[in-house]
């Protein structure tokens, strides 16, 4: 069963491939569904393949490369396209496709009468299939191909909506910041090549003595630069939080199941490497409790639903760096799953939110949705309770197992996670207070929706928020037949009854509520994957052969985790006991939300001034200097070389047959030289 | 009245002559591309009407193929049982010659399912196009099996006589006759030479058996070469000039640009693998010993050839005569796996031209549809805006001018990749700078044609092209003014000739393009990117193929 692993990328590769082709002529919700169904397809291809691996019980039977075809023969440089099914791919592989099929499901009734339905699923098809490819290729260059797959779909679909400028460059950015993550994967595998002479990750890991210290940490270090930028770790993560231009599903997509994994995988993929370099390991375990910080007081402060989301997925991406540099790479697994889980369905809730407030994300103007909107107000509720970290639920085990294992490697960096782990709860809880308690302050959008919606649009960009309906959706609009004179543009997520327009919000049809329902019965019992009571219940033991033997049970007694978890659960209970009071009531607290943490750290604007200026003064000392002397005259000089030689010899074309003639004389005549020549020395 | 008294004596004479044991299996694929021309030719000879071009084009499809699978089983044989020779030495039957084969097969097949609409088209209709292409084809599947240097003169001669008139095909076009005129008298000197050639290697040798001359220099050394290597000198201008190596190229763009387009891209492969095959057998495995005389000239001729086919067809703003250029190029890069003298620089040649000749078929089917009736809209300007017009066909020529510029993931980019790794490889990492330069310069003539194709058409409509007077003729060169179309007579007749083909000769209105994809084109020009894509991202197969394409002689 196991050969059966090429088709896991191969059918949502097909799939945006058919989309691609024939998208336009399915038409609207029959492309949303084959693009689920390929994605799906993949899912059960997963299942398979994982009850496969389960079946081999010898060690080491649980590692398979599929060798699918020799791609560069090049001399010496070999490279296969081969698939590496091992326990940490399919666990990625489980994970990617089963969230993924979730959130094309759910796109179909999200993207409801978007002008490029089609065009979305195609990206997002092309998406799942990149990530599967990074996650499953048997060398760094397959690895290498998804990795950049993942980041040029990111591009497309961040600035999906692309007609509006901040969506535009927003794809950018995520572009960009990307790309100097890159640069570290490049130039690592260069080393890597260096050292070793081959990319494959079963060859590379068995020759470690290949590298002397230095280049091993360097190696890593390299790799961290790439895991960064993907992962959004400091200083790459500015481009998470403008991510969220793209439409919702999209967002959930990158935070939850691909893109942002892709990281935290490079670095697991690697722990045979890591665990020697030390030094390295320290940059990756600090680097990460700071970001889980940083992001973390971020989060904490900011107004629109999904930059808050944002920032809470980058702060647990902190988290999963904090356990690898720690060495406890399963944690960062089990982390990562876990908040597959409820941040998927956080996203998904906040699609919902947004979805019923019309497109209106700040959440000064929500406020007791959990009125109107039964089963999201439950649903992201078990999320919220689970990233806090309430016990029993998923994060509590999954932030938990990190934690212990910070604790037993670095008190400062337990510390700082311990911490964190009251600011989540926080900057959560005061997420849930504004919208989901509290007073109704929606009531001006319906109002206005109703009649002519101008004023409603100029009110909501008062406030400072972007309306991503308003302007993409008009030309379908005028496109499909007229209703009344007056076209709502908000309305444009046509999927709504028409009662809603009486003012209220209302939940999203079932396609979108499918997902929330099957993610919140995974946020909630997701811990028992790895509960740390018992060692016979131990299903993420699986993962041994990967990382080693675990680092935390050697070192804790019961007691000592029993304490942890308690102290977990006190910061979980502050956060939570701080935050209601305070923003269900009362939504305007300038002092609680310092410009410096509203402005991220002012980080964006110190990369801006480094980078953006910097750039600009060498631009503009290149242009004024550089360019016209020495590249401009390279070039015209190329051009007129190029340019005279091409004019000269074509006038050798006369169009005469007796001077071709003469030509083929002429060239005789040099050879016959040539050749008597030879004779003669 | 008594019997001439020699009679008897001739008599007795003639039955000593040894007649040399002939296997019909080693030749039979040669001897189906014969027989299939005959078969049409003389069918068609008992017809009252011109025969049905879809018949013709039946008929040809099926001899290729029933060539193509005879050729399969060759390379199979070779590979169970290993090379032979036969004929008392005359052919020989190795992985090398199989693998020639098997691409003129599907040169031939390609071309022909291409070429058919363009003959209703231009109403030529007849067999007599698709009679030439066998024939030709099976002078180079000859040169390809050929052992000795008068059954490489053979092939040479069979390939390229039917070139002359393919050229000359389309006798409403001067150009066409022009183009037939230049290349026949310019073959012809060429041959002429190409003889002379083969004289003074026979009297410095004493045999043209190729097996033979590689053993007489094993064997002997020679204190005065002169002889030999003048030999070996002209037989070079007349390899050169086949495949249209600088500066024995002069009349390929002419030619190119005068010829039938269809007629063109069969020309610019089979030509190609003909001369290339027998090329790189005769120096490589015969005169693998002069290999230091041989090697700086055909260094210098790969140079030259690189760079003036790269240069001067960034200048051209006819499309015919830019592939004519491009054309001139590749056989550059040819010619680097030829001046690598080593197994490895064979097989990079040989799969160069394997995945050259479905990229340069498949872009001329393109051009052969845009230059629409009357073949004449070849200026760089017919191809703006195609993207918008017909994408599909748009599509294919970007694909397959990335292929020729050597973009990744085409099978351009691997043949580029080997035959530079080949020549690196042989110590001529020079020669492999100057490859790769060019390659880089050439790109830019792909993309401007790849590019024009996306840029918006003046008013964005399918009629801007017409309504903004741009005259398809214009840019033709040497053409005169345009001619009328094309006499309804000539319509008619085409229509008739349809089965399963839909008539593209009617066009809606006078002056209005007609652009409009025949089926046949479609499967010709899928067909030659669908290789190009599979075969580029999944190269192992065809490149083992190549490399278990082993000549009988190996260096």
């Amino acid at each position: 069963m196991i050969h059966l692993a090429y088709l896991l990328p191969l059918l949502p590769l097909s799939g945006a491939f058919v989309l691609g082709i024939f998208g336009r002529r399915l038409g609207e919700p029959l492309a949303g569904w084959l693009g689920t169904a390929t994605v799906l397809g993949s899912f059960v291809v997963a299942c398979i393949e994982f009850a496969a691996l389960l079946a081999r019980h010898a060690p080491g039977s649980r590692s398979v490369t599929q060798v699918l075809w020799r791609w560069i023969p090049v001399g010496g440089f070999q490279v296969h396209v081969g698939l590496l099914v091992d326990p940490l791919s399919m666990t990625m592989v489980l994970f990617v496709t089963g969230i993924s099929a979730l959130i094309h499901l759910y796109s179909i009734g999200y993207m409801h009468g978007d002008r490029d339905f089609t065009k979305f699923f195609v990206y997002l098809n092309l998406f799942v299939g990149s990530m599967l490819l990074l996650v499953l290729g048997s060398n760094m260059l397959v690895t290498f191909v998804g990795w950049e797959g993942v980041g040029a779909c990111s591009y497309w679909l961040i600035s999906f909506w692309f007609e509006r400028d901040s969506a535009a460059s927003a794809g950018k950015k995520a572009f960009i910041y990307n790309r100097v993550g890159d640069v570290g994967f490049l130039l690592a595998m260069f080393l890597v090549f260096d050292k070793v002479g081959s990319l494959d990750y079963h060859v590379v890991f068995a020759h470690l003595s290949a590298f002397d210290p230095a280049s091993r940490t360097a190696v890593v270090l390299l790799l961290f630069l790439a895991a960064a930028g993907k992962s959004a770790q400091l200083p790459l993560f500015p481009w998470l939080a403008d991510a969220m231009e793209g439409p919702t599903p999209v967002s959930a997509l990158i935070h939850a199941a691909t893109m942002v994994t892709a990281g935290v995988y490079l670095m697991c993929r690697f722990n045979p490497m890591l665990s020697g370099a030390h030094d390295a390991q320290l940059v990756v375990a600090s680097v990460g409790a700071a970001t889980a910080f940083v992001a973390a007081s971020i989060g904490a402060t900011q107004h629109d639903i999904k930059k808050v989301l944002a920032y809470s997925t980058v702060s647990q991406l902190g988290y999963m760096f904090l356990a690898i540099g720690v060495g406890a790479y399963e944690a960062a697994i089990f982390l990562m799953l876990a908040h597959a889980f409820y941040k998927g369905l956080l996203f998904l809730g906040a699609g919902s939110v947004i979805h019923a407030m019309h497109d209106e994300q700040d959440l000064r103007r929500m406020g007791n949705l959990r009125r109107y909107m039964k089963l999201t107000a439950v649903t992201f509720g078990t999320a919220w309770l689970a990233i806090a970290g309430i016990p029993p639920l998923a994060g509590f085990w999954a932030k938990g197992d990190v934690l212990d294992n910070a604790f037993a490697s670095n008190k400062a960096l337990w510390a700082i996670g311990l911490v964190t782990a009251a600011l989540t709860a926080y900057y959560l809880s005061r997420l849930m207070a504004m919208a989901f308690f509290g007073d109704e302050r929606w009531h001006d959008l319906f109002a206005t929706s109703a009649g002519s919606h101008g004023p409603a649009a100029a009110g909501s960009a008062a406030v400072g928020s972007q309306m991503p309906g308003s302007t993409m959706h008009a030309p379908a609009a005028s496109g499909s037949p007229p209703s009344g004179a007056a076209v709502p543009a908000p309305l444009m997520h046509g999927s709504s009854p028409p009662q809603h327009a009486a003012g209220q919000p209302h939940e999203g049809p079932w396609v979108m509520g499918v997902p929330l329902v099957v993610l919140a019965f995974l946020a909630f019992f997701g811990g028992a994957l790895n509960l740390p009571w018992h060692p016979s219940w131990d299903p993420l033991g699986w993962l041994a052969p990967v990382f080693g033997s675990r680092l935390y049970d050697a070192h804790q007694s019961a007691a000592t985790l029993w304490l942890l978890g308690v102290a977990d659960t006190v910061m979980a209970l502050i956060g939570i006991g701080t935050a209601l009071p305070l923003w269900t009531r009362q939504v305007d607290r300038p002092k609680l939300e310092p410009v410096f943490l509203l402005r991220a750290w002012y980080l964006d604007a110190a990369i801006d001034l480094v980078v953006s200026r910097g750039g600009q003064l060498l631009a503009r000392f290149t242009g004024a200097v550089v360019e016209p002397k020495v590249v401009d005259g390279a070039v015209t000089g190329t051009v007129r070389l190029t340019g005279a030689l091409g004019a000269g010899l074509r006038r050798v074309q006369t169009g005469f047959v007796r001077q071709y003639a003469l030509g083929v004389v002429l060239g005789m005549v040099a050879l016959l030289a040539y050749m008597i020549s030879r004779t003669w020395m | 009245m008594s019997a001439p008294p020699g009679i008897t004596e001739l008599a007795a004479a003639a039955a000593k002559l040894a007649i040399p044991h002939i296997d019909y299996l080693s030749v039979l694929p040669i001897m189906v591309m014969l027989g299939g021309a005959v078969v049409i030719l003389g069918w068609s000879s008992l017809l009252r009407r011109p025969m049905d071009s879809g018949w013709v084009t039946s008929l040809t499809v099926l001899t290729a193929s029933a060539t193509l699978i005879l050729s399969l089983f060759q390379w199979g044989a070779v590979l169970a049982h290993g090379a032979h020779t036969h004929i008392d030495g005359a052919i020989v039957q190795d992985g090398f010659s199989a693998f020639v084969s098997v691409l003129v097969s599907c040169i031939v097949l390609v071309s022909a399912v291409i070429a058919d609409s363009w003959l209703r088209r231009e109403g030529v209709d007849g067999p007599e196009f698709q009679v030439l292409l066998l024939l030709s084809a099976a002078g180079a599947m000859t040169m390809g099996v050929a052992n000795d240097l008068i059954v490489v003169f053979l092939g040479l001669e069979l390939l390229s006589i039917p070139l002359y008139v393919l050229a000359a095909l389309n006798a409403r076009r001067a150009e066409s006759g022009e183009a037939a005129l230049k290349y026949f008298v310019l073959g012809g000197f060429s041959s002429a030479i190409f003889v002379y050639g083969i004289a003074l290697v026979y009297g410095a040798t004493g045999t043209t058996d190729l097996p033979q001359i590689a053993d007489y220099l094993a064997r002997n050394v020679l204190l005065h070469d002169g002889l030999l290597l003048a030999g070996l000198a002209l037989l070079l201008v007349g390899f050169g000039f086949k495949v249209a190596a600088v500066p024995f190229h002069l009349w390929a763009p002419d030619v190119y640009q005068g010829s039938p387009t269809p007629a063109t891209g069969f020309m610019a492969a089979v030509a190609k693998v003909g001369g290339f095959a027998a090329l790189l057998r005769v120096f490589v495995s015969s005169f693998h010993l002069l290999q230091n005389d041989w090697r700086p000239p055909v260094w210098v001729l790969a140079c030259i050839t690189l760079v003036f086919g790269a240069v001067v067809a960034l200048w051209q703003r006819d499309v015919k005569r830019m592939l004519a250029y491009s054309s001139i190029n590749h056989a550059g890069f040819v010619l680097l796996g030829l001046q690598a003298a080593s197994n490895r620089g064979v097989a990079a040649s040989l799969y160069y031209l394997f995945v050259y000749s479905f990229m340069v078929i498949g872009t001329f089917g393109v051009v052969s549809v845009v230059g629409g009736r009357g073949d004449r809209r070849h200026s760089l300007e017919a191809y703006r805006g195609l993207g918008a017009r017909q994408p599909w066909l748009a599509g294919a020529l970007t694909i397959l001018l990335l292929a020729q510029a050597g973009v990744p993931f085409t099978t351009g980019f691997v043949a580029k990749l080997e035959v530079i790794s080949a020549a690196v490889h042989a110590g001529s990492t020079d020669l492999a700078v100057v490859a790769m330069v060019s390659a880089a310069v050439a790109a830019f003539f792909y993309l401007r044609v790849a590019v024009l194709m996306y840029a918006p058409s003046g008013a964005g409509s399918e009629h801007a092209l017409d309504g903004l007077g741009i005259d398809p003729a214009g840019a033709t060169g040497s053409s005169g003014p345009s001619m009328p179309a094309e006499a309804p007579v000539l319509v008619a007749r085409g229509e008739a000739g349809s089965v399963g083909v839909p008539a593209t000769v009617v066009s809606p209105a006078p002056g209005a393009v007609d652009e409009t994809i025949p089926a046949g084109v479609a499967f010709g020009v899928g067909l030659c990117v669908a290789v190009t894509v599979v075969f580029g991202i999944w190269p192992e197969t065809l490149t083992s193929f190549a490399q278990h394409a082993t000549l009988l002689l190996r260096p």
